[in-house]
């Protein structure tokens, strides 16, 4: 039962082949087998879960429908629930219990689903391996000694590991779908303004992006239509329609021009991802699409320029965590200057400290025009590639990591190189358009799963499931499964 | 050496909204701590601003108010600083973009006009206020109340144009009165909804380079605003007379000393890392939108001073006294209403009206003698019930009681004598007592006449028509 996909879920509880009580009991009792080996949730909501569940069921019973109704799913421990507690896996807000729901999990509920748990993260989705987090590390399913990305890495473990029908993750350079590659799940980052962030405890608030970590295109379709929309509580949530995504999953994509950019395609790449992205482009030049080539000039800029503002708006963001209303305040606190910086020093680990520092400095008098300045020129002009781009093809066709999943610990102190894990999926970030990973092979070297990344133009998502989900009828590298 | 005074001020104004300019909350004054007080107020994990659209609609009146120009790209900026009255660690303001700017007030000083340059004016949000545990009974604690974050503030700075005291003095009451018209800002001093701080610095005279200046924060009456600049054009000049040079440095005002001291100086400045705000998008602002908040202006007191020189026909200096604010215009123009001699009514509500009420420390709007009762007053006057001195005795107890003048007369007597036969006794009787005066005043010394008629209203006290008396005492003497 717990490695159904939603619409097959959703199928079967209809069908009434088992209830949605059950269908939450199955995915416990998985969670129960495999957690401790995988540690993808900070916390479980096990108690509330149930009740949700059962209440699915009276509605089932009473014929009515709802998209998500009785549907297991995780949130990202940095997505508010009212009355559960988000801590971002953060000591600093360790106890922190939200009087409000974000605007998505509210969305959830409405929608029906149940939520299980809170998933594991980077702390403040600082990180690309779910290592900077401060309760436990999570692991990868397909090899335990192996990160599962970052920094929505419980999510996607989660959802890797059938520990939830679905989850929501948050992208802020890639955060979804990094770790979406790395553990052979589907992750969709939609357009920056698509998802209200209202809840969504912010990292970076320009790039920041709540998206579906999901087991196919077609279930992060459906999620899709239950969280985007403008909602009047964020100013930057934008006021775009929001179509019936399931409706793209009908398209027709042969015609579709891929654009293939060169600069992703340099030195770095690991062999075994080049092969399976290649793979991937001949599938769907064998679905009728139309391979162009593109370039994206400023795509050698992008890692520094999104360090930059990402930590300019994490070093302002993150002020709130002072001790005085909410989260953990230090012992140590005889007069206020030493009650902000033993709490801080505390509360905080070492590479949410070490961006906060990168921001200020940025951000500083004397240096802002030489850094933030010139990082918000730079944004532009990687914009201005895409939308050049764009002109040429309807989607763009990219690896999604350099590499596989690497080992715990093998980066953690080499922060560069960790930070060069997401040198793919800033520019969209940066851009924000939408984009999305879905499993395209398996490394022959090490066994893990490859990601294939598609990107589209601003708030064309439609065109990134229609082109994900035929990939998905025509291949199987989303059917694959971990040995747990 | 002869030092110039160079003066400019910034001064917080309330908006006069609802809710505060983020969030939902209240803007009530006068709440139990943190009462108003929401997630998005209180800086809560993932909470986000949505800016209120009559936090803006009033921002934008202020700067038409003061003609400045409305930027049509309008953007917030963060100003980050740590403070426990500050829940997100950074107050959001606009910084590189404000909403207006290049204004101008005139202000009137002896008589000629003065044109202050305002540099700029912009939105932000206010912070909290701790509550030291002294006051709540627990020392060594200290506590926050949040109920003031997040309420709308313009902040209108102006040129360095001032050049004394009593010159920003004044500027502050005209701006006052500017805020009051234009529906902006209820500019309450008590409750903090206007509050000021001063850049002072001295220049030798006929130097164009400015001097070192420092700037006295958090002054919240007018009277401080001019006590703390005299105090530090003092204290600096004794600076510069000894030989040394003035200290950039942020200085407060402590008002029972009547002194200034220094609170950080220039090397303890913050640096506030000022960049756009990323939760709020760009607010353009359409032409459309200007057009309409301009005609929708009220008539604001310089024009309205202009426009009662001409129609009243009064005195500038009394126009202006009367559109000080605009309940006082009001009260001035309802009564001229009722009683259209208006150089009369100016004089009594300059008189009389104003003398009491600021022996009470009342505004017009909490004076008991309606613009009703005020007229009625004067048309006992000119029906001549009861004479001008009269009146003025009759308008106290008003005042005081809140009675109508007619029941006052009535309770007390105090009708005026206007009996020929009754004055024409008295008369008599001070001829009499005073021969002497009489003989002077025949042999062409005029004064004592005069000195006539007050003996005799004296003896009348003072109820006697001044009129009637003049014309008896004329007929019997010559």
């Amino acid at each position: 039962m717990h490695s159904k996909t939603i619409l097959q879920a959703k199928e079967d509880l209809r069908q009434k082949k088992y209830s949605a009580v059950e269908l939450t009991e199955a995915v416990y009792q998985r969670i129960d087998s495999v957690e401790p080996k995988v540690q993808a949730f900070v916390h479980l909501t096990r108690d509330i879960a149930l009740k949700q569940a059962q209440t699915a069921d009276q509605k089932l019973a009473a014929g009515e429908d709802a998209p998500l109704l009785g549907i297991p799913i995780a949130l990202k421990d940095l997505i508010c629930t009212q009355g559960t507690r988000t801590t971002c896996s953060s000591q600093i807000l360790d106890q922190f219990v939200a009087p409000y729901d974000a605007t998505v999990a509210g969305q959830l509920k409405s929608a029906g689903a149940v939520i299980v748990g809170k998933t594991n993260m980077d702390e403040f989705a600082m990180g690309s391996s779910t290592e900077n987090a401060w309760h436990h590390p999570t692991m990868n399913p397909w090899n335990l000694e192996r990160v599962p990305g970052g920094s929505s890495g419980g999510s996607a473990a989660a959802v890797s590991a059938h520990e939830c029908l679905a989850a929501l993750g948050s992208d802020t350079g890639g955060s979804i779908r990094q770790p979406a590659n790395f553990c052979g799940v589907t992750g969709l980052k939609p357009t920056y303004g698509r998802v209200s962030r209202f809840g969504l405890v912010a990292f970076a608030s320009s790039l920041d992006q709540i998206g579906p970590m999901t087991k196919t295109v077609a279930d992060s379709a459906l999620l899709m239509n239950v969280i985007g929309g403008k909602d009047p509580r964020d100013s930057t949530s934008a006021d775009v329609a929001r179509p019936d995504f399931m409706k793209a999953l009908e398209r027709d994509v042969s015609g579709l021009r891929m654009g293939i950019p060169k600069e992703y395609f340099t030195s770095g790449i690991d062999p075994e991802v080049e092969r399976s992205v290649q793979e991937g482009i001949k599938t769907l030049e064998s679905l009728g699409m139309k391979k162009v080539e593109v370039s994206l000039p400023h795509l050698q800029y992008a890692v520094a320029t999104y360090y930059i503002i990402a930590c300019a708006e994490a070093s302002t963001n993150l002020s709130r965590y002072d001790g005085v209303k909410y989260g953990h305040r230090s012992q140590k606190t005889d007069n206020l200057l030493e009650m902000y910086m033993n709490t801080r020093e505390e509360g905080f680990g070492e590479e949410v400290k070490r961006r906060i520092m990168l921001g200020t400095f940025v951000l500083s008098s004397g240096y802002y025009d030489a850094y933030y300045l010139k990082g918000q020129k730079v944004r532009t002009l990687i914009k201005q590639d895409f939308e050049n781009a764009f002109e040429h093809c309807d989607v763009i066709v990219a690896p999604n990591a350099p590499v596989t999943a690497f080992k715990q610990k093998e980066r953690i102190d080499d922060p560069l190189k960790m930070y060069l894990s997401d040198i793919y999926t800033i520019s969209a970030n940066l851009a924000g358009i939408p984009g999305i990973s879905i499993p395209a092979g398996i490394s022959r070297t090490d066994g893990m799963p490859v990601g294939l990344q598609l990107m589209s133009k601003h708030f064309d998502e439609e065109s990134l499931i229609a082109v994900g989900h035929r990939f998905q009828q025509n291949t199987d590298h989303h059917l694959q499964q971990p040995s747990l | 050496m002869k030092y110039e005074v160079v003066i400019g001020l910034e001064v917080h104004a309330q908006l006069k909204t609802q809710s505060k300019i983020f969030c939902s909350c209240s803007t009530e004054f006068g709440k139990p701590a943190n009462e108003n007080t929401c997630p998005v107020c209180l800086g809560m994990p993932g909470v986000l601003p949505v800016l209120n659209k009559t936090a803006l609609q009033l921002a934008m009146q202020a700067c038409l108010a003061t003609h400045c120009s409305i930027a049509p790209m309008n953007r917030f900026d963060r100003k980050n600083y740590f403070y426990p009255d500050l829940p997100k660690g950074y107050q959001v303001s606009q910084f590189a973009l404000p909403l207006g700017l290049n204004g101008y007030i005139n202000i009137q000083m002896n008589g000629t006009r003065k044109k202050i340059g305002l540099t700029r004016i912009h939105m932000e949000e206010d912070a909290g206020k701790l509550i030291h545990g002294e006051n709540l009974g627990s020392p060594g604690k200290s506590y926050v109340d949040f109920n003031r974050t997040g309420i709308p503030l313009v902040e209108i700075v102006s040129e360095p144009d001032l050049r004394s005291a009593e010159e920003a003095r004044e500027y502050l009451t005209q701006l006052k009165a500017i805020l009051d018209y234009a529906e902006v800002s209820d500019c309450n001093m008590e409750e903090g909804s206007l509050r000021c701080d001063a850049n002072v610095s001295l220049r030798p005279v006929g130097q164009e380079e400015f001097g070192t200046r420092t700037e006295i924060k958090n002054l919240n009456s007018f009277r401080f605003v001019q006590k703390a600049i005299e105090y530090e054009v003092e204290r600096q000049t004794q600076v510069l007379e000894q030989g040394d040079a003035v200290v950039q440095e942020t200085r407060l005002y402590d008002s029972n000393k009547g002194v200034t001291f220094t609170m950080r100086s220039k090397e303890e400045a913050h640096d506030y890392r000022y960049f756009p705000e990323p939760d709020l998008v760009p607010v353009v602002i359409g032409d459309e939108w200007i057009q309409e908040t301009q005609d929708k202006l009220p008539e604001l007191p310089e024009q309205k001073r202009e426009r009662f020189t001409q129609d009243y026909e009064i005195p500038e200096y009394d126009a202006g006294v009367l559109t000080t604010s605009r309940a006082m215009a009001d009260y001035y123009e309802k009564s001229v209403s009722l009683y259209p001699k208006p150089k009369i009514v100016s004089n009594w509500i300059m008189g009389e009206l104003l003398k009491e009420l600021k022996n009470d420390e009342r505004e017009i709007g909490e004076c008991s003698v309606k613009p009703e009762d005020l007229t009625d007053l004067l048309k006992l006057i000119d029906e001549g019930t009861i004479n001008a001195k009269m009146a003025k005795t009759v308008f106290e107890d008003m005042y005081h009681s809140g009675k109508p003048a007619r029941d006052i007369v009535k309770e007390k007597g105090l009708t005026q004598i206007t009996d020929s036969s009754a004055i024409e006794s008295m008369v008599d009787q001070i001829l009499q007592i005073n021969a002497d005066q009489v003989e002077q005043y025949k042999n062409g010394k005029e004064k004592v006449f005069g000195f006539l008629v007050g003996q005799i209203m004296k003896e009348s006290k003072g109820q006697a028509n001044p009129a009637l008396v003049n014309k008896l005492l004329k007929e019997r003497i010559g």
